[in-house]
């Protein structure tokens, strides 16, 4: 078990190697001059060779790609022309803001994808089914900025029910001295309950609309999965001996179904990072992905960089994660190896 | 009684499935606006008038105007050539690219198939849209640079089709007759075993115009790619979504809508495509 | 009274290409400690006819006529927990494709504990000894290693014997065995044929026994049923339909089976195939399309066969009198 795990991890360092090869193409990819680029539309002639001799853009590519790499080492990303910082350190400030909104879009979505699907399958042509087969559809069509400008206009101006979509906290309150970074989470820590809802409302529409696009890959994958499960062989035997139909159901046709299903979260997390951005930008969302988007627009590229390299490195380790608890979850892996 | 001709079989999979019939009309729809659109429009898409700013659905204006006073209806449609035109040309790039590399790869097999199939997954470890937008801000914001980095992304999916596509048929009979009567392997590549790796390759391409729209829009949305006042329709719900919040629905939720529509119909489409050449994978 | 009693069963399946006459009038009895052969073409509806009597017919599947009871207890018009907890513990079933028929990702020894569970009152703590005195009767080697396996660990023989471990767990009176032994090598399907023939004489279990293959019906069977195209065209005790076989597919049947030394040459083919099911003008005697002995009074429904030992459904027989003759012993006793 250990060393399938240990397989998995050395599996994911080529990944690893790849993600840092191309971050430093795009870096050095950069049209005209890089070190103009970096060193921004006001940076003086005295700026802009400065930056040359720092990122060593006069030597060789391979020169290059090494003091890419040690920089990364050294936690290095550069510097941020709007806002003065390293943009290490705007990331790790910020970071915990699209976490929070993309894991919990996860987790809403899988509790609601999974037993959607089950149901789906086991009552094949009924209304649930239909329903299920609706959202699958639906939901891959619909734009993640369409979703989040719609339900805006329905759940904040006509209904009222949600915060005006301005950010994690309205500006009258102070968020919670950081102990996670997660505002909900810090405010619960500090006990104070009228804060944690303050919070808690702002995420609802940001995650409502996350969870509305990934939903469909999630339902349709478990409800394909669970037909074929419910109609193999095994569960035939687990009829045929009388076992309860709970039992079945959780014991047998269930835990065979998940497996792909637990594959299928590594792919839709791919698509939750990249939208996470356009969520951001909808919901005016202090994560990661605003901070580039910002950046973009003023044409400062270290951070831009620095955040492409840590969606990868997010979704390498989530992938890896998966791996590892398909290695843990399905006993067959060791055939494979 | 059996049904083998394609014709038959599309006329059934139709039966079973009405949406895909809906679904090609609606593509057929989307195509000739995208052709005919600028032509047919009320309005002049770029024609400001500021009396006439935010005013809601009508029966002049449709869809209602925008904050210049500019009828979002003609733009609407005036974008429809746009994003159509976008989506194809990075589907297409992906397509001859991949699936000309995927060919190689799979026939080749060896260090070339390993290095083809190193390059994918190195694309792959990035969120997609994440990869699109670095690819966009590295290589500068145009047009032309989002449709790069829309086919870039897009490669690995033709590039393994292609490739388990020649594989498969790499040892099969008529490639052994090709070989014996004396065609040189590239002859073999391009005039037997390609045209026979289209068809799901096709199935493929459907469900990618869907996708490679989204991403598309999605990239204008952020500020990337098409730049105002061209009317795309990413572009059209940016800009309308600051009004949402004060009420005025209509500049970005029609937009949307329209996206959302095409986005639907690429995507049905495809799925009846697949229906009709793999009955085994009907959802 | 018969451990199980079918009569005059008719199932159909509502499919996209039309209804599938499965079965047809189905009629037969098995008693207590007898084991019972079905036999066929694939397609004759064994199967089906075994899937009906436990309940685990396909959704599409719908019973138009008839009875089946077993000890008694109508089985047709029972809840489905009635019959889940007469499944497995009062009348049990193994499946051919042993190794799809278990549960890929869950121990054996943890899915003998399942059924243990569900059927019996033993304790927890004393469930694990009781499976793994299950598979030892199974004759299956290193017992207590072996209830930590999984079903890819093991080869289809070990498979075939851990389902047959889950089927008797807990002493059936009836065990449906669904083509046991296909796809298991000569000496493999001896041994799993023995382990069954043991539990019957042991606890005085019934066996309906469902196979194409006639030699293997013949070694363990005590009676044999035919079936073709969903309709039971011959019941007799084994040796006599070997003998005298009276249904002219029953003789076909026995013609084409290689016994013995028997030449290729000398085997003769069924002629003909299946009708298919989902005509609506089947004839009354589905055989009669493809039989040598056809008449004019072949069209007119078919007689429910004579009571008694050896009963054939055929309006022009090879044998009638020894049909006649047993009908009369059965009158006279």
């Amino acid at each position: 078990m250990i060393g399938l795990i240990a397989r998995r991890v050395l599996g994911a360092l080529p990944n690893l190697l790849g993600i840092i090869a191309i971050t430093f193409l795009l870096t050095r990819a950069l049209p005209g001059d890089p070190a103009a680029f970096y060193a921004g539309p006001a940076g003086t002639q005295e700026a802009v060779e400065e930056v040359r001799e720092k990122l060593g853009l006069n030597r060789s590519l391979p020169e290059q790609f090494w003091i890419y790499v040690k920089d990364l080492g050294s936690g290095n990303l550069g510097q941020s022309l709007s806002t003065g910082q390293a943009v290490i350190q705007e990331l790790r400030m910020r970071l915990p803001a699209s976490l929070e909104l993309v894991f919990l879009a996860l987790a809403l979505a899988i509790s609601i994808a999974i037993p959607l699907g089950v149901m789906a399958a086991r009552h094949p042509n009924s209304w649930i089914d239909h329903l299920c087969r609706l959202v699958t559809t639906a939901g891959v069509s619909l734009p993640t900025f369409f979703t989040g400008l719609l339900l805006t206009y329905v759940f904040y101006f006509l209904l009222g029910w949600a915060p005006s979509p301005i950010g994690r906290l309205d500006p009258f309150l102070t968020p919670p001295s950081a102990i996670t970074g997660i505002y909900t989470i810090d405010s619960l820590l500090h006990g104070d309950i009228v804060l944690f809802r303050a919070c808690a409302a702002q995420l609802c529409l940001p995650v409502l609309t996350l969870t509305v696009f990934v939903l469909a890959p999630l339902a349709r994958m478990t409800r394909g999965s669970m037909m074929a499960v419910l109609s193999a062989d095994f569960v035939r035997t687990a009829r045929a001996s009388g076992l309860a139909s709970p039992t079945i159901l959780v014991r047998y046709a269930l835990r065979n179904a998940l497996l792909p299903v637990v594959t299928t979260v590594g792919m839709v997390f791919s698509f939750l990072l990249g939208m996470s951005v356009i969520v951001e930008k909808v919901f005016a969302w202090p994560g990661v992905g605003s901070f580039a988007l910002d950046a973009l627009v003023a044409s400062d590229y270290a951070p831009v960089q620095g955040f492409v390299l840590t969606m990868a490195l997010l979704y390498t380790l989530l992938n890896l994660g998966i791996d590892i608890l398909y290695v843990v979850i399905d006993p067959r892996v060791q055939l494979t190896k | 009684m059996a049904v083998t001709t394609f014709w038959g079989q599309a006329r059934a999979t139709a039966r079973e499935n009405p949406f895909t019939l809906v679904a090609a009309a609606m593509f057929a729809g989307f195509l000739l606006i995208a052709i005919i659109g600028p032509w047919i429009v009320p309005f002049e898409p770029l024609a400001s008038n500021a009396a006439q700013a935010l005013t809601p659905p009508n029966a002049q204006h449709w869809f209602g105007t925008d904050s210049l006073g500019r009828d979002i209806y003609s733009r609407v449609v005036v974008a429809t050539r746009v994003d159509l035109s976008i989506a194809l040309s990075a589907v297409a790039f992906s397509f001859v690219v991949g699936g000309f590399l995927g060919a190689i790869a799979g026939f080749w097999g060896g260090r070339i198939e390993q290095t083809v199939m190193r390059l994918c997954d190195m694309v792959m470890s990035f969120p997609l849209f994440v990869l699109a937008m670095g690819i966009v801000a590295a290589l500068g914001n145009s047009v032309f640079n989002i449709i790069l980095a829309t086919a870039i992304v897009n490669l690995p999916f033709y590039v393994r089709v292609a490739r388990t596509e020649v594989n498969v048929r790499r040892e099969a009979g008529f490639v052994e007759a090709a070989r014996l009567s004396g065609n040189s392997d590239w002859r073999i590549l391009l005039h037997h075993l390609i045209p026979n790796a289209l068809p799901p390759m096709m199935v493929q391409v459907s469900l990618n115009m869907g996708w490679a729209i989204l991403n598309a829009a999605g990239l204008s949305f952020i500020g990337l790619g098409v730049s105002p006042p061209q009317a795309e329709w990413g572009i059209l719900v940016a800009e309308g979504a600051s009004y949402i919040i004060s009420g005025e629905w209509w500049v970005a939720l029609f937009p949307g809508a329209v996206l959302m529509l095409a986005v639907f119909t690429f995507n049905f489409l495809g799925d009846g495509l697949r229906d009709l050449t793999d009955p085994r994978r009907r959802t | 009274m018969a451990l199980l009693e079918i009569r005059n069963l008719s199932l159909e399946f509502q499919t996209r290409g039309g209804i599938l006459h499965a079965l047809e009038n189905v009629s037969f009895e098995v008693q207590r400690g007898e084991t019972i052969g079905l036999v066929g073409e694939s397609g004759s509806g064994k199967s089906v006819l075994s899937y009906a009597i436990l309940g685990l017919s396909d959704g599409a599947a719908r019973i138009t006529q008839g009875s089946a009871r077993f000890d008694g207890v109508d089985l047709l018009g029972a809840p489905e927990r009635h019959l889940a907890d007469l499944r497995g513990r009062e009348a049990s079933m193994i499946f051919q494709n042993p190794r799809a028929a278990l549960n890929p990702i869950r121990k054996i020894g943890q899915q003998l504990e399942d059924v243990l569970e569900r059927h019996t009152t033993t304790l927890r703590a004393k469930r694990k000894e009781k499976a793994i005195a299950c598979l030892a009767e199974m004759k299956i080697p290193d017992p207590e290693r072996r209830y930590h396996a999984y079903p890819f660990e093991l080869s289809g023989g070990l498979c075939q014997r851990v389902m047959i471990a889950l089927a008797l767990a807990c002493s059936p009176k009836l065990l449906i065995a669904d083509e046991p032994t296909t796809g298991l090598d000569v000496t493999t399907q001896a041994a799993i044929m023995a382990l069954i023939a043991e539990k019957a004489r042991s606890t005085r279990m019934s066996t309906l026994l469902i196979t194409h293959d006639l030699a293997l019906a013949r070694a363990y069977c005590d009676r044999i049923a035919v079936m073709h195209a969903g309709q039971i065209v011959e019941i007799a005790p084994t040796e006599k339909l070997f003998t005298q076989a009276s249904h002219p597919y029953t003789e076909q049947l026995i013609g084409a089976t290689p016994v013995g030394r028997a030449r290729l040459s000398e085997l003769i083919a069924v002629p003909g195939s299946l009708p298919d099911l989902r005509r609506s003008d089947l004839p009354s005697c589905r055989f009669s399309e493809r039989c040598n002995r056809r008449r004019a009074v072949c069209k007119m429904a078919l007689p429910s066969g004579a009571d008694g030992a050896h009963e054939v459904r055929c309006h022009n027989p090879l044998r009638p009198e020894s049909a006649a003759l047993d009908a009369l012993a059965a009158r006279s006793t």
